[in-house]
């Protein structure tokens, strides 16, 4: 069997091998070095390679991507690290009016070469400012590249093509995948930023998704199987751009399209996506294609109400029997062993 | 000061029991080793007087006077909870008793109480604005973009920086140059106090110094206290097993143990006896044992309430 890593250890990895191979490359956030190392994905790398290559921060969101893309237009190539994307909120105006511009607006003299990792925090009542996905504003930029790895195999190969890229990539990591093991390769490799992945094949629907919710998507499809539909989930992967030319040809087939994203419904990676299936494949389309995303709600912080906010594989599987004009039910599902929702495995005690 | 300050105590001892059986399902900061602050500030303030803080905020709002039911039904996530169940630790709030809210992204409510202060001022109000943050927020831009405002309007704001020397695991000197952090004041022209945070009576007299100020329209302050968390960064556990502190330095701030120093203290001059201190206690115990009950008892909200409250009706 090839070897299996954690998705927190397929990041260090990537981490400690562009360390290791460009000296120019560097990590830098708040709790890099420290002794949980951003929930181990930096752990162990500073006594590695020194504390000129792997650096803590202040909390200076603001003025450190500033610095970041300082040192990028003087050929560095940073990594920074923010331990949640509500923390990176404050860094939007080095990131949006001038690491996403520095290329266009100086008629390409200079690059930025940036790649920004913030972590989607979900569960154990992070409520409303530790739990944001605001992947729809990083995309909404022009020159910011954005990506979404669901797989270990994926977050190491988009995080190693992310820092070698010349552009600023924004790599935003579900905490609910950290744990979650698959195949790595231990050399290393590159992910391209701009290409879906049909993860299952499948003839009836299509269910494109987002990091975390493509885990969803597969669930929904098992349940669609049961039922006799065959569902193809496909994993965005990048968000900005998005590979429309792979969902369109899976439209072709299916002729049913269901998207689901990590973050709000309106204004989301979801309303984009469904808006390029509906102009370049509304032939195809067999029935209205349904997005699937939180509510226009902030992310409330009881369990009670949280579990109610987030939309789960059942949510999808009915989307896809309502897109596919079915009335048949799903099954009752009581195989999910959590009191509460907001865990992704009864393993996991809090708080982050 | 010594009641407050042993609520605070005993208070956040029974969360980091509670909070083992996972019923308590939200990220919870703990003050333990620094409850002389809160309790030396709030005695200069008046109930209309207000106070804003971050994430680790259980201390200023018992010793503002915020309502303990609210608070503790707001950890369990019920309806009953001081934000209804919405916010959870990082978001107590109890208008009552001026408790104006607390927020966990870092800096954040310094500049909204720079806001309320200045809207004081606007209406003619002599409020004082208390703004309690620690270490790291001093490291934001918001946190010097906000005092230079202060400073120039001289507004009545006092500006509380609790320096427990860490930012989770990140210890001060990675983070921030050979100076105190006080000495920020001079750059944006108010007056920088210090002093021993774990004494509350440094702390009184400081504060009564900044507040009298603020209250006089003379302009705002840094009150710059010198303390130390016990519990880890978030949660109920200890974390020396981390090492990013000595277990020596640990121990010399155990051997500086607030509430025990302010109890001998009294002690000593006759101010309190055993038996005073032991009803205290057995009234914070009475205290604590009905909010928990109260909070457990408390129903979770109902689904509708998930949509309310995104826009005011
Ligand atoms: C903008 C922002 N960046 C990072 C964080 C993560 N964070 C939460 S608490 C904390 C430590 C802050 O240290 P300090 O201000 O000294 O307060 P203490 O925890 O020591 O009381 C950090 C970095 C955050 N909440 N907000
Ligand atoms: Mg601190």
């Amino acid at each position: 069997m090839s070897r299996q890593l954690r998705y927190f250890e397929a990041l260090r990895e990537a981490q400690a091998q562009l360390l290791a191979t460009d000296p120019h490359t560097y990590l830098i956030g708040l709790g890099v070095p420290g002794p949980t190392g951003i929930f181990g994905t930096t752990k162990g790398l500073q006594e590695e390679f020194g504390a000129h290559r792997v650096f803590d921060m202040p909390s200076s969101e603001n003025a450190m991507t500033g610095v970041a893309l300082g040192t990028a237009v003087m050929g560095k190539r940073p990594i920074i690290v923010h331990m949640r994307v509500d923390f990176a909120v404050l860094s939007m105006e080095p990131l949006v009016n001038q690491a996403a511009k520095w290329h266009y607006m100086y008629g390409g003299k200079l690059k930025a070469p940036l790649t920004v990792r913030m972590i989607i925090g979900r569960g154990w009542g992070q409520g409303p400012q530790h739990s944001q996905s605001l992947q729809a504003w990083f995309g909404h930029v022009p020159g910011l590249k954005v990506v979404m790895p669901t797989t270990p195999h994926d977050a190491k190969g988009m995080l190693i093509a992310a820092s070698r890229d010349d552009a600023p990539v924004i790599v935003l990591e579900h905490r609910w995948l950290y744990n979650i093991a698959g195949p790595v390769p231990e050399e290393p490799y590159e992910v391209p930023l701009d290409k879906a992945a049909i993860v299952r094949p499948g003839r009836d629907v299509t269910l494109a998704a987002t990091s975390y919710m493509t885990l969803e998507s597969l669930k929904a499809a098992d349940m669609l199987a049961g039922l006799g539909i065959s569902a193809e989930v496909v994993d965005l992967r990048s968000v900005s751009p998005i590979d429309i030319a792979t969902l369109v040809q899976s439209v072709g087939r299916t002729r049913h399209f269901i998207v689901s994203d990590t973050g709000q419904e309106s204004y989301g990676v979801g309303a984009e996506v469904l808006a390029a299936v509906s102009e370049k494949a509304f032939g195809s389309l067999a029935a209205a294609p349904i997005r699937i995303g939180l509510p226009h709600i902030p992310t409330p912080t009881t369990p009670a109400l949280a579990d109610l906010y987030y939309p789960l594989a059942r949510d999808i599987a009915r989307a896809a029997l309502k897109t596919l004009g079915s009335n048949r039910a799903l099954p009752p599902d009581d195989s999910d062993p959590r009191k509460w929702k907001d865990v992704p495995d009864p393993s996991f005690t809090g708080p982050y | 000061m010594y009641r407050q300050m042993l609520r605070i105590r005993l208070v956040e001892e029974r969360i980091g029991v509670l909070y083992a059986e996972q019923e308590m399902r939200c990220p919870t900061h703990l003050c333990i080793g620094q409850e002389a602050p809160p309790a030396g500030i709030s005695a200069h303030l008046r109930r209309d007087d207000l106070v804003f803080s971050g994430h680790r905020s259980h201390g200023h709002y018992l010793a503002k006077g915020g309502d303990l039911k609210g608070m503790l039904a707001e950890l369990y996530g019920r309806e009953t909870g001081c934000a209804a169940g919405k916010g959870g630790s990082q978001h107590l709030i109890d208008l009552d008793c001026g408790f104006m809210g607390s927020a966990p992204i870092l800096a954040s409510t310094i500049s909204v109480g720079v806001g309320a202060a200045w809207a004081a001022r606007m209406d003619g109000r002599d409020q004082v604005v208390v703004v309690y943050f620690g270490d790291g927020a001093t490291e934001e831009g918001t946190f010097h973009e906000a005092l230079n405002f202060a400073g120039t309007f001289k507004l009545a704001v006092v500006f509380v920086c609790e320096n427990n020397l860490y930012s989770v695991h990140s210890a001060l000197d990675i983070r921030q140059p050979n100076r105190p952090i006080h000495s920020l004041a001079a750059a944006h022209g108010m007056i920088g106090l210090h002093g021993d945070g774990n004494d509350a009576d440094v702390v009184w007299r400081l504060g009564g110094e900044a507040v009298a100020r603020a209250r006089a329209g003379e302009g705002p302050s840094i009150v710059e206290l010198a303390t130390y968390r016990w519990r880890e960064h978030c949660g109920p556990n200890g974390d020396l097993e981390l090492k990013y502190r000595s277990d020596a330095e640990f121990a010399e701030w155990q051997g500086r143990d607030p509430v025990r120093i302010y109890r001998d203290r009294l002690v000593g001059e006759g101010l309190l006896t055993a038996a005073a201190d032991a009803t205290m206690t057995a009234e914070i115990e009475t205290e604590m044992a009905d909010a928990v009950s109260f909070a457990k008892e408390s129903p979770f909200p109902a689904p509708e309430a998930l949509a309310r409250f995104v826009y005011p009706s």
